[in-house]
């Protein structure tokens, strides 16, 4: 056990994965860097953000693949590997990327074993990077996790942490069906303390990160961490919260998220993702469905406005969900009292 | 070839704003103030410029992330774009879009782009209106060796062709995207591309403006007549790192600094009209001097403007909804 960044917990998923199998090969669009340059250094950036740095030294350029900046052949590529035996883990760096090759995942990749009636078997993993909070703007900031989660064949991981990070990674790498893997970019340097041994966190078995009796806080990501400093402040002020970090979107944790508010009868989400047919609305609708009776509260949702993501600082702070506006929807769901019949 | 005086003066003019923009925003970016993503052109000013000096407003560019040396060669203003840069309210996209989204559609300026190969399907579409309008004008695609492996790229090269569309597919090849190099990356050739799609081939040394200016000119011309579209290959290199922060690991040490020393197109340029008695050195540095004074004005401006308002964040989604 160590202290390890967001970035050196992936860093060490994906090579300890590949170590084990053989069959785990990496590719994307600078994963290593520096083919065809002047200089002659090799793993010249080990991804745009540094996360696949070293994986190229030790395990050589036919497992550490650098493409061409070529998503829908690479992408298709992997997912067709993944179906003749190999396991992939495909970078798309910015999630917001897949615009360039969507048919691949949602309709090949996703759909092999259903239409082929059960007969395929496609392991791969794509990473990529979500979140605004980088100035990055519109095109490179998206929380796209509703998107994926939409498709039934994909499996959707969106890690609240370097120790969730690496347990998800490794589980994912496994796991015998497409997933689609997104890391909060704002994330990397996060540090926690994590097993230095392998381990693997399972699928759709959600995580309590505290434990209360007012109000259950639902939060996906990089927002679980948000949760949790405005359940700090709530609890100075006697309001005492529940959240959960459900780990995966797809499956999604359903039986943890209605004990809960069964338990507290209220209930808030936090999704950084557009607030039409996102996390939130999912599991307020799940709720709203199972769990009507045990509701003392309207369900809260805090999610960013319908708009593109902006580049400007002050704007894209309003943008994403704060750990103040976490903080006045728990308060407003904690003193809501049902009106009486006369 | 002639070329006018006006129209050497304000190449020249453009291309020192653009470096002078850039070198600046360097030294700017690195004092922590701008956010987000910087990808600089220096280096590769004499190919927006050769091509966009062709231009008209009437005409559509469009760019790729590494916008600003396209957006000032069609003529955006370097004070809307610095502010851009800052997020500033006074920006050309007041704030919302940064250094990879400055457009300016009154100018024909389509956007810089932060998908790689997200132009050349627009420029179709544009090159199409102007067909279909009857306007006279030609649609320009810029876009990298990088993006060149886009299948949005090569399907546009196709459908250009089979529409016979006024497109024109500017490839600056710097050599390199991001840290990986073309000669790993790009398979076959761009003539070859160009033939295998069926339309004519151009290429030319980017750190040359005449060279760029006389291809693009024909280039150009062959798509305004009706002919349909043209690849122009420019050969370039850019000075800095893919974006700013980027060591450039990949790059042999003395690389840029012999870019600098031996293929500066400024230099080239002035050494080229003051040789051939096209412009004196007076009048060259009269611009050099102006362009400075017209950059550092844009940066106070930039620095000291508003900050957008909360209100702004959720206008502009929709044109009505
Ligand atoms: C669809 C897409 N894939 C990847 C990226 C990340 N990216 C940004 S610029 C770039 C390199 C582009 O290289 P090139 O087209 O040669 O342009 P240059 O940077 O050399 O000007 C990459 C891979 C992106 N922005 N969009
Ligand atoms: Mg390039």
């Amino acid at each position: 056990m160590s202290k390890k960044s967001f970035r050196q917990a992936i860093n060490e998923a994906l090579r300890q994965e590949m170590r084990r199998d053989p069959r785990v090969i990496l590719m994307g669009e600078d994963v290593a860097g520096g083919r065809g340059g002047t200089s002659g250094v090799k793993d010249a950036w080990g991804g745009v953000l540094g996360v696949t740095k070293g994986l190229l030294t030790e395990f050589g350029e036919d497992r550490v693949l650098d493409t061409p900046i070529s998503e829908a052949s690479y992408i298709g590529a992997a997912a067709g590997a993944a179906a003749t035996g190999l396991r992939p883990v495909a970078e798309l760096m910015f999630v917001d990327f897949v615009g360039c090759c969507l048919d691949q995942i949602m309709n090949q990749a996703a759909k092999f074993r259903y239409m082929f009636g059960g007969k395929a078997r496609t392991p791969l993993v794509i990473r990529a990077m979500y979140g605004a909070g980088f100035n990055a703007a519109a095109q490179h900031s998206q929380a796209l996790y509703p998107l994926f989660t939409h498709i039934p064949g994909l499996k959707v991981v969106v890690p609240s942490s370097p120790y969730e990070a690496k347990g998800l990674l490794i589980e994912a790498i496994r796991d015998d069906d497409p997933v689609i893997f997104l890391e909060n970019k704002v994330m990397y340097d996060d540090e926690e303390d994590v097993p230095d041994d392998p381990y693997t966190i399972p699928f759709g078995e959600a995580n309590l990160t505290r434990e209360g009796d007012d109000v259950t806080i639902v939060a996906f990501g990089r927002m679980v961490k948000f949760a949790n400093e405005a359940a700090d402040r709530l609890a100075k002020d006697g309001i005492s919260c529940t959240v959960i970090d459900p780990r995966t979107t797809s499956p999604l944790d359903t039986g943890t998220i209605l004990d809960c508010v069964t338990d507290t009868g209220r209930l808030v989400i936090v999704d950084e993702s557009s607030p039409r047919c996102n996390l939130a609305t999912d599991v307020a609708a799940l709720v709203a469905e199972e769990a009507f009776d045990a509701l003392k509260a309207p369900i809260r949702r805090v999610c960013p406005p319908h708009t593109p993501v902006p580049f400007a600082t002050v704007l894209e702070n309003l943008y994403v969900p704060s750990v103040e506006k976490i903080e006045a929807a728990v308060r407003a769901v904690a003193s809501y009292r049902v009106k009486e019949e006369a | 070839m002639q070329i006018a005086r006006d129209i050497l003066l304000s190449s020249y003019r453009s291309m020192r704003t653009i470096r002078e923009f850039e070198e600046r925003l360097h030294v700017e970016f690195a004092t922590g103030e701008i956010p987000g993503f910087v990808h600089l052109y220096c280096g590769e000013e004499a190919s927006g410029v050769g091509v966009c000096s062709h231009l008209t407003e009437k005409d559509t560019i469009a760019s790729t992330h590494r916008g600003h040396g396209h957006c000032i060669a069609k003529g955006v203003g370097v004070d809307g774009m610095m502010a851009e840069i800052y997020g500033r309210q006074t920006g050309v996209c007041r704030g919302k879009g940064g250094s990879m989204h400055i457009a300016d559609l009154s100018l024909g300026m389509l956007g810089a782009n932060g998908i790689v190969g997200g132009g050349p399907p627009l420029i179709c579409g544009a090159a199409l209106s102007h067909k279909i309008l009857k306007d006279g004008a030609v649609a320009i695609a810029f876009y990298g060796d990088g993006a060149s492996n886009e299948g949005s790229t090569l399907e546009s090269l196709n459908l250009a062709t089979v529409w016979n569309i006024p497109a024109v597919f500017v490839v600056e090849d710097n050599g390199y995207g991001e840290a990986t190099g073309s000669s790993y990356a790009c398979a076959g050739n761009q003539k070859d591309r160009a033939a295998g799609f069926g339309m004519p081939y151009f290429e030319c040394d980017g750190n040359d403006f005449f060279a760029v200016y006389q291809a693009a000119g024909e280039a150009i011309s062959h798509a305004r007549n009706g002919n349909g579209p043209a690849m122009l290959h420019v050969h370039l290199a850019r000075w800095y790192g893919h974006f700013e922060g980027d060591a450039m690991t990949y790059r042999a040490d003395n690389e840029v600094a012999k870019l600098r020393a031996e293929h500066d197109c400024l230099v080239n340029f002035r050494k080229r009209v003051t040789e051939a008695g096209l412009l004196d050195a007076s009048a060259l540095n009269d611009l050099d001097t102006a362009v400075k004074s017209e950059i550092d004005a844009a940066v106070a401006a930039a620095k000291a403007a508003p900050l957008p308002d909360e209100a702004d964040l959720l206008k502009d989604v929709y044109v009505s909804y």
